[in-house]
């Protein structure tokens, strides 16, 4: 071995134990600031983490844009649902009087809304975009109450970080951070276009998430649970979307 | 370092065309602007099946569903590319790697030098011994534009159809008119990387296969034992 080799060899030794040390301080400074999204772990858990802790470190606070009336796609496309069922189907007939939505878990005061509250709270109407992890979109006014507005309600407790929500049709769930949860154009949507919500684009109610893909914004939601941890649920991959091959976050 | 961060280049390129292909049939459709369904006129569609029922393509059957590894192959390995990519930059301009090699002579960018070099290609001339080791003007404009335009452009447009990426950044987005429209440019841009992709491979062979992938993998054309 020659001197300019084992100078090489050094240096890169030298390049190497750096590069996993400064890896491993990352991943606990990751850890303790909630940087690891809950498929963090896995073959495409490095990218997942990267991807959520350098949008969370660049876009915490952001607002998804917002367009003007004359912008608003005519006609919009809701996209295909499976069947919805019968009991769906009697709470339809009755225009939805008897929908609740249940809010539970870490929070001071367990409740149950029906439509009917839900729309007497104070209520926000903005025009935003949808698009699809598919490659479509489109854009609509979506009207409702802010999730942050329930949560005031119920008065979540301080160890909360994520919310769990849950649709109608069975094996939909999603869960959120307390990022989008608190953020104030997430939405608990009950109106579209200066209307009820229509029931193909997730009527009576659905959480409508615009910082993300349209997949978290999941459609006829009957129950939140607010947690301090994601492991309990499921597969503890944090929601239906990994479980299917998904990725949890889904700002990108 | 240049060898190194082609090669993990070259993998990662590899996967996000794979998973790229494999995301974009599950709409082979284009449009510009902010939006665009299946109920909207597109730009162009491709003539493929679909990967969802929801598309019309005119075909009988639906493709399988591979959008989820696709998309967490298709982010991590954007982020291993980008990553390399960085590092590749910042190592090219320290060490002098893009004025010693990829920076065209003043003398070499006039029509006669470059006039001189194409008539060399369209004759199928072999590169002199002297010239194996160094690129002509045509490689090292070709090499700039991928550097520092082509990838640029699609690292670009793949986050500006990020919504959260939108909403902390939408000057990234309205520049270029919209979501869609990055969608879009997104597209002819890989198809470019593409067609470079291609070239170099066949001027590789034309130039000498194994000889060039070993300069490519060690270093050294097996001609030029001695670096001097």
């Amino acid at each position: 071995m020659n001197k300019l080799s084992r100078r090489r060899l050094i240096a890169t030794g030298l390049a190497a134990t750096a590069g996993a040390s400064g890896l491993a301080v990352a991943a606990k400074l990751a850890r303790r600031y909630g940087l690891i999204p809950p498929d963090g772990g896995g073959l495409y858990g490095p990218g997942e983490t990267l991807t959520y802790a350098a949008q969370r470190l660049l876009t915490r606070h952001s607002m998804a844009r917002e367009f003007s009336h004359n912008q608003i796609s005519k006609p919009p496309f809701p996209n295909a649902v499976d069947p919805l069922g019968e009991a769906f189907q009697r709470l339809r007939n009755g225009a939805f009087s008897d929908w609740r939505l249940a809010v539970d878990g870490m929070v001071a005061r367990p409740a149950s809304f029906s439509l009917g509250e839900l729309k007497s709270f104070p209520r926000r109407s903005q025009i935003t975009h949808l698009a699809c992890e598919e490659g479509w979109s489109y854009i609509a006014e979506w009207i409702g109450v802010p999730l942050s507005h329930i949560l005031d309600v119920v008065g979540t407790l301080p160890q909360a970080r994520y919310i769990v929500y849950r649709s109608f049709q069975p094996g939909w769930w999603e869960s959120i951070d307390m990022a989008d949860a608190l953020h104030p154009q997430t939405l608990v949507t009950h109106g579209m276009n200066g209307g009820e919500l229509p029931v193909a684009f997730g009527g009576p109610l659905r959480l409508r998430v615009p910082r993300q893909l349209g997949y978290k914004s999941v459609k006829y939601i009957t129950r939140l649970t607010i947690s301090d941890s994601l492991k309990r649920f499921g597969k503890g991959l944090g929601s239906a979307a990994p479980e299917a091959g998904y990725a949890w976050y889904a700002g990108i | 370092m240049v060898r190194v961060t082609h090669w993990i280049t070259t993998l990662s390129f590899l996967a996000l065309l794979v998973t790229g292909a494999e995301i974009l049939i599950s709409h082979p459709r284009f449009y510009w602007g902010e939006t665009g369904n299946v109920l909207t006129p597109p730009l162009f569609k491709m003539p493929i099946p679909a990967s969802r029922a929801t598309v019309p393509t005119g075909y009988g059957y639906v493709l399988p569903d591979q959008n989820g590894w696709s998309r967490y192959l298709h982010f991590q390995s954007a982020w291993v590319a980008v990553l390399t990519g960085l590092l590749y930059v910042v190592f090219g301009l320290v060490n002098g790697h893009f004025r010693r090699n990829l920076f065209p002579a003043r003398a070499d960018l006039s029509w006669r030098g470059l006039a001189r070099v194409i008539s060399q290609h369209l004759r199928f001339r072999p590169a002199s011994e002297e010239d194996a080791w160094s690129y002509n003007v045509l490689q090292q404009l070709t090499y700039l534009l991928v550097i520092f335009v082509l990838f640029p452009l699609v690292i670009w447009t793949g986050l500006a159809m990020s919504p959260a990426i939108a909403s902390g950044f939408p000057a990234a987005v309205t520049i270029l008119g919209g979501q869609q429209s990055a969608r879009t440019i997104h597209f002819f841009v890989s198809v470019l990387l593409v067609l470079f992709l291609l070239v170099h491979v066949v001027m590789v062979s034309l130039a000498g296969f194994r000889n060039r992938v070993r300069a490519m993998i060690a270093g050294s054309p097996a001609t030029h034992r001695e670096r001097t």
